[in-house]
């Protein structure tokens, strides 16, 4: 504890409050001018489709660099080791799958959802409601990981311990506060900016975190004369693990001595975990739908191509980070602030501006820094995810399946809207629920869910030519249903010291990754629910085809 | 002209299949599907080996190379070498072999009507 404790609590507090809230005036500010931009229903869910491929890859990279890719991955190298680094690698090859086989393709053939793609050449009814249950179930899971996790954050960047107070606020109430807070905010975001002013919030969260990410890796270096061996040699003397925390096998893949299956398991779950990291990303609606802001298939490959090279970028800094972490402020402080590492990276921002900005004010400062956009990072992640899924209710369920098609544009803005506020409402009280659980095997539950469901569904309607109705709607469901049902029975949920449930066990299921499983049955099932149907539509795939490889009658 | 930024009305559906038959739209697909396809399976394969040599060839991963650096940390480096030069190859394929018969397509396709 030695760190967070070192400075007095009250002065790097007043700097994290105000920094943060500075962040939100700027934000809102942006909001209220974006709504002002916003008059048509492509304003609402695709801002105009008037950012620049440099604009939009920006903004791809501040919707999908998340608090589990800051705070989660230098908080797992931190303490693990070189395990985190999988992550770092999974998350970032994924971009090749969205770049070569979906992101023009799906600019030219879709308008606003996810669905518009899938339900191309299908019956309408029976797929978009599909997509739109894949599309909310996946931005929920991942929207309470990032609210629990703001909320556990709050308590400890603003220094509220047990039995202490701030504001008035115990621990419990200063979480519950933070989740109010967070959501309240998303949905303003949402509501009022539209995708205007989520993509302008994200662009700007963009900037800070890798600014934030560059000066931490810079002055890491620097500390060690810019030689990234004596960096590593540090951080494996200080981890007490050696050489070992420089290799693979701490976390993941796991060997246990004299206990072969269970030693078969873990490595199985590492090559789960890898295959659900890759193949999820193209799969994620809420980055699907970045894709329509752009006006051309040729700006949304240029957004890739930018957002591969700032999310390369910032992943390498994590290794920085991580292992600075773990040699500048050492496993046993990290621990003792948060158990899973989650603290790391601000924890190394002050030892960092302990040493070269003048001691503890120094310290507490950067600390402050980090924090603010540790927050500024939650908020980008949770308003894209907030307006993909109220586009999804808006356009697919209530436009399309329930109306069948019969509305106008502005009714279908003024549902979306409403949609986000349910949605913020719905993931407010659920994060207030969860706010204890450890729930942050929700985002790979998240990413598993769309590798299996959304990803099968996608690359079968863009290349396939046989692919149908009952074969998108059988690729959707079995993909999440049995993504979710073997989560349900694995460990992570209950049976382990670990679970979200520890006192409770009904777990079968070995594995804590069901991708290995969920994905190929994703893929079965759609290939399977396609050829058990007659249906098929020559001339729509025709559309479709040269559609989404020439931009002909492209929206 | 709206604010949409729009490339092309569309056409009526039988259009759609006439420009698919054309011998440009089965040599634009033909190329970009002969990119796409191998490139993806090599990425595949390639990021597919690194994480069976995590889990199975701690040895060989563990190995150093220099000072502490082993190649574990080099096999994760590559990745993102390799994700960053297929990026690059995709961009210019695109530019120069997907870009202009596109292009082509769908003047031709504006001409015609």
């Amino acid at each position: 504890m030695r760190y967070l404790a070192a400075v007095d609590p009250s002065t790097q507090r007043g700097i994290t409050i105000s920094l943060f809230l500075a962040f939100v005036v700027v934000t809102l500010a942006i909001t209220f001018w974006a709504s002002r931009q916003t008059r048509d229903a492509t304003d609402f869910y695709a801002g105009g489709r008037s950012f620049s491929g440099f604009q939009n890859g920006m903004a791809i990279g501040g919707d999908y660099m998340s608090a589990a890719s800051f705070l989660g991955i230098a908080g797992i190298i931190a303490l693990n080791g070189y395990d985190g680094f999988l992550y770092s690698i999974g998350f970032l090859v994924a971009w090749l799958v969205a770049l070569l086989l979906v992101a023009e393709l799906l600019r030219n053939s879709g308008r606003y959802t996810m669905a518009d793609v899938l339900a191309f050449r299908m019956r309408q009814r029976p797929v978009r409601t599909a997509a739109a249950v894949s599309t909310v179930t996946v931005s929920i899971f991942y929207l309470l990981a990032q609210m629990v996790g703001a909320g556990a954050l709050v308590a400890l960047l603003l220094g509220i311990k047990a039995n202490t107070t701030f504001l008035g606020m115990t621990a419990t109430t200063a979480k519950i506060a933070t989740i109010i807070f967070i959501g309240a905010l998303m949905i303003i975001y949402v509501t009022v900016g539209g995708m205007k002013g989520t993509t302008y919030v994200q662009i700007v969260k963009a900037f800070l975190l890798m600014g934030g990410a560059l000066l931490m890796t810079i002055l890491v270096l620097w500390h060690y004369n810019f030689n990234l061996s004596s960096l590593l040699g540090d951080a494996a003397a200080k981890s007490g693990k050696g050489d070992g925390f420089l290799e693979p096998g701490l976390v993941y893949g796991k060997e246990v001595a004299g206990n072969a299956l269970q030693t078969f398991y873990n490595k199985i779950d590492l090559l789960s975990l890898g295959a659900a990291l890759v193949l999820g990303t193209a799969g994620l609606p809420h980055i699907l739908i970045r894709f329509y802001t752009v006006p051309t298939a040729r700006a949304a490959r240029r957004s890739v191509l930018w957002a591969i090279g700032i999310i390369g970028t910032f992943y390498l800094f994590t290794l920085a980070l991580g292992f600075g972490a773990a040699a500048l402020v050492g496993s046993a402080d990290i621990r003792a602030q948060n158990p899973g590492g989650n603290t790391a990276a601000p924890q190394l921002a002050q030892a960092l501006g302990i040493e070269f900005f003048g001691g503890d004010l120094g310290g507490a400062t950067f600390l402050a820094v980090i924090a603010a956009v540790a927050f500024a990072t939650i908020l980008a992640v949770v308003a894209g995810l907030t307006l993909a899924s109220s586009s999804s209710m808006a356009h697919d369920l209530y436009a399309n399946v329930i109306k069948r098609g019969d509305v106008t544009d502005r009714q279908e803005v003024s549902v979306a809207r409403v949609a986000a506020i349910v949605i913020g409402a719905v993931s407010i009280v659920l994060g207030i629920l969860a706010r204890d659980l450890n729930v942050a095997f929700l985002v790979a539950l998240a990413f598993a869910v769309a590798a299996s469901g959304n990803l099968p569904a996608i690359l079968y309607s863009l290349f396939w030519k046989r692919f149908n109705t009952t074969g998108a709607t059988a690729a959707i469901y079995g993909g999440i249903i049995s993504a979710v049902v073997l989560v349900f029975f694995s460990p992570v949920v209950s049976g382990a010291a670990t679970s979200m449930f520890a006192k409770s066990d009904w777990q079968w299921f070995p594995l804590s990754n069901p991708g290995i499983i969920s994905i190929p049955v994703g893929f079965l099932c759609g290939w399977l629910g396609t050829i058990l149907s007659s249906e098929r539509n020559d001339s729509k795939y025709a559309e479709l085809e040269v559609r989404s490889l020439t931009g002909i009658g492209a929206h | 002209m709206t604010a949409n930024v729009t490339s092309t009305a569309p056409p009526d559906p039988a259009a759609y299949e006439a420009i698919q038959a054309t011998p440009e739209f089965v040599e634009l697909r033909r190329r970009l599907r002969g990119f796409i396809f191998p490139m993806t399976v090599a990425f595949f394969v390639w990021y597919a080996l690194y994480v069976v040599l995590s889990a199975y060839a701690r040895d060989f991963m563990s190995t150093k190379v220099v000072g502490h650096i082993n190649v574990a940390l080099i096999f994760g480096l590559l990745q993102f070498a390799t994700t960053f030069l297929i990026a690059w190859l995709y961009e210019r394929f695109s530019r120069r072999r997907i870009d202009p018969l596109a292009e082509e397509i769908r003047d031709g396709q504006g001409a015609s009507r």
